[in-house]
């Protein structure tokens, strides 16, 4: 099974692409992902009899837009990834897997998350079996091993400087109401700033798909992403 | 120098206050606002609520309620009432303790640091914001001056002139015309003239759909221009003509008696005419000698004005840069102003001024777009640093959502104003 898939990679991968050079490796060892999955088949399926349970099947989920399967019903905020135009490359998956809530801060996908790479890596070759015909969607080909979205202990560790937050908030809170409330824009206060932090550099990174959000988050500097944190988690 | 700068209008009234001491709050530091719109009121809020006290605010502003510009377009388009655009200062006088006076600045003596109101009277500061919004260059329009907007009304102040013009095109005979006079760069709300006829459109198409919609329009380009000519074609195709400048878009004239509008030399006799002249600073600028041609110019730092560092300009009337003159980039100046004079007046932190803006338009029902940017300052100007706008052939998802968020928006820009 893994050695289709270095076939395949090696097969589709363009010469010198940038991100192959990272990185050039196989996703994973699809065997050893199926044993993975079975931390996910409490909520989904994948395969040829596979429907919705908790979570939605996973079929043809490379190249899928993000909440896009009819008739099951997505969280508020995986409505809007998909409304932003955010599309499950690997990539993407990779980070959902990872950490859910770092990606679709929303999400109803209560799962902690698979924080040892091999293991995403190999349940990402399992799953990439389950979508048809792979040279038709370029853009998810899986030639590479996505980067870490985890972020290092020392960006987590940051003590923010909640006055300076309080300042670098007002800027927010153009679009953000401070008390609250979400009708159009999410809400962002009171959360843990653990979450608050992994969210922006989603953004700064450009792995979330907002172009708004990437543009504030894209020149806030670690000691910025902390200090904001510090400031929303406390504001009444 | 300060003596040449010095530019009091003084009234019979304001003179004999003068004798008056004037009162001081036990020698707390005094900043005055003019005009509680979307700098000055955001400013004042700021201030009062960052200073926890430590900083007197007084806030003039003549009306008692303050009708947004912005989403005013929707409410000519059907999709806001004028109730929903309308707010007070109540809440920036109870819970901010904000001393709000409806009045109107007429002049301000930057030697002696009073402002004088027209109802006589003046107030004393140690720091003076000044945020009037835009008043209209005479003559601009030939034909069109401020006693002609009852007939030809602009709307581009919101309110009583936002109904006239929405109560004036649904009072259109089937098969009538609606021109609008665009104005030249540089002007409050680049895309709004855009949007307000996407507005138009959306409400002749359901009640009028043969009438039509001109444009004269001095500009070669205009903001979001490929967005908006994607949009019309999709929703009004055929219904708006625009003239631009290479057919005589530039060189237009009115007639407000016989409601006539002159494209060079072709007369249009017209149902509806919406003239939006060229505009310049709030004229409370002029009168304090703050400007330099039409706009007052200021450091992007601080947003001081160039010319009398114990007075700041913000929105519309500045000339600052890079940003466009938007609620959104006037809300953004004024936080930063207000972190200037806190930390001048009370020694509070002071951190590198940061900028944004966003300015959406809805072209149709759920079709929403958006073009945004930010900026830094620098000794120069304040000078833009990144940005997006939304495509052509976006998703009718994505533009829904875009829409969504406009509404997200002006909730929060107006509680970031009002409290
Ligand atoms: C049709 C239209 C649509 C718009 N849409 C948007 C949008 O979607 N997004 C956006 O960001 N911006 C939009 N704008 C632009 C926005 O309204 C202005 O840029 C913004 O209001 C500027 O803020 P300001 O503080 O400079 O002036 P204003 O908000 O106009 O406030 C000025 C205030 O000062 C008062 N004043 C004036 N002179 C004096 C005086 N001498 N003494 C005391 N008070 C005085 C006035 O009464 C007024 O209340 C739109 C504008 C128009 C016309
Ligand atoms: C506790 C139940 C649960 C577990 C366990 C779980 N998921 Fe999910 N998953 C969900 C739910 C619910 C959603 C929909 C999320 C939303 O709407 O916010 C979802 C969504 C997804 C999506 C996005 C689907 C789409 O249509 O956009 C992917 C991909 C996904 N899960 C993969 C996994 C993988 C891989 C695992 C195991 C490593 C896993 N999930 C474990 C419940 C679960
Ligand atoms: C111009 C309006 C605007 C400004 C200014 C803005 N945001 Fe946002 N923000 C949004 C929108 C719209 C979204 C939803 C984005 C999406 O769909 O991913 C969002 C999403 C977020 C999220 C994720 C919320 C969630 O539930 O997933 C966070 C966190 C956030 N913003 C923080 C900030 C911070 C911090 C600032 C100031 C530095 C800021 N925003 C400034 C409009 C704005």
């Amino acid at each position: 099974m893994k050695w289709t898939l270095v076939a395949f990679t090696l097969a589709l991968a363009p010469p010198g692409a940038a991100l192959a050079q990272d990185t050039a490796d196989a996703i994973g060892d699809a065997d050893r992902g199926a044993k993975v999955f079975r931390k996910c088949t409490g909520c989904h399926q994948v395969g040829s009899d596979a429907s919705n349970r908790a979570g939605p099947h996973l079929n043809g989920i490379f190249g899928r837009r993000a909440g896009s399967i009819e008739g099951f019903d997505y969280s508020k905020a995986m409505d809007r990834a998909h409304d932003d135009g955010m599309v499950w490359d690997i990539e993407h998956l990779d980070a959902y897997i990872e950490n859910p809530r770092a990606l679709v801060s929303g999400t109803r996908m209560s799962f902690r998350g698979l924080k040892d790479p091999q293991d995403r890596h190999d349940v990402l070759a399992y799953l990439r079996q389950f979508t048809a015909n792979p040279q038709d969607i370029p853009e998810s080909a899986p030639t590479a091993v996505a980067r870490e979205v985890e972020l290092p202990p020392e960006i987590l560790a940051i003590v923010g400087d909640a006055e300076y937050g309080e300042y670098l908030a007002s800027e927010c809170l153009t679009c953000h109401q401070s008390d609250g409330a979400d009708a159009g824009i999410p809400s962002i206060t009171r959360w843990h700033p653990e979450d608050f932090v992994v969210a922006m550099h989603a953004y700064k990174r450009k792995l979330r798909p907002h172009p708004v959000m990437q543009m504030m988050a894209g020149r806030l500097s670690d000691e910025e992403i902390a200090a904001l944190a510090a400031y929303f988690e406390n504001l009444e | 120098m300060k003596f040449n700068r010095r530019a009091f209008i003084g009234t019979a009234a304001a003179a004999a206050s003068m004798v008056a001491p004037m009162v001081r709050a036990q020698g707390k530091p005094r900043v005055v606002v003019i005009g509680g719109g979307a700098g000055g009121a955001t400013a004042a809020r700021y201030i009062a609520k960052d200073s926890k006290g430590e900083i007197d605010v007084t806030l003039i502003e003549p009306t008692r309620t303050y009708y947004t510009c912005f989403f005013s377009n929707l409410y000519i388009g059907g999709f806001r009432d004028l109730q929903s655009i309308a707010h007070t200062y109540a809440t920036l006088a109870s819970e901010y303790g904000i001393n709000v006076v409806h009045d109107y600045a007429t002049g301000v003596d930057r030697d002696a640091k009073t402002v004088a109101l027209a109802g006589g009277g003046r107030v004393s500061y140690d720091r003076l914001i000044i945020s009037p919004g835009i008043d209209f260059i005479d003559g601009a329009v030939p034909g069109w001056d401020v006693s002609a907007q009852d007939v030809m009304p602009h709307a581009y102040k919101a309110g009583t002139q936002t109904a006239l013009l929405k109560s004036q095109i649904e009072a259109m005979p089937q098969g009538g015309t609606y021109v609008m006079v665009a104005p030249p760069n540089p002007y409050r709300c680049p895309p709004g003239p855009y949007e307000r006829i996407s507005m138009v459109a959306h409400v002749l198409k359901e009640k009028n759909p043969t009438a039509k919609i001109i444009i004269a329009d001095p500009k070669a380009k205009f903001s979001k221009q490929a967005l908006f000519e994607e949009g019309w074609q999709k929703h009004y195709g055929g219904m708006i003509e625009r003239i631009g400048p290479d057919f005589g878009g530039e060189n237009v004239s009115v007639r407000p008696d016989t409601m006539e509008v002159d494209v060079d030399g072709e007369v249009i006799k017209a149902d509806v005419v919406n003239v939006i002249p060229a505009q310049k600073a709030g004229h409370i600028c002029e009168a304090a000698s703050l400007t330099e041609g039409n706009w007052a110019p200021v450091d992007g730092h601080t947003m001081q004005s160039r010319l009398d560092e114990n007075i700041h300009v913000l929105g519309d009337a500045t000339n600052q840069g890079d940003m466009p003159k938007s609620g959104f980039s006037a809300n953004s100046q004024a936080k930063v102003a207000a972190m200037a004079v806190r930390g001048a007046l009370t020694g509070s932190r002071v951190f590198p001024a940061k900028f944004s803006n966003t300015c959406w338009s809805l072209i149709s029902t759920d079709d929403g777009i958006k073009v945004g940017a930010s900026y830094a300052a620098t000794d120069e100007k304040i000078a833009k640093t990144d940005g997006f706008i939304s495509a052509t052939g976006e998703d009718a998802a994505l533009r829904k959502a875009t829409y969504e968020e406009s509404i997200g928006w002006y909730e929060g820009i107006t509680s970031d104003m009002f409290g």
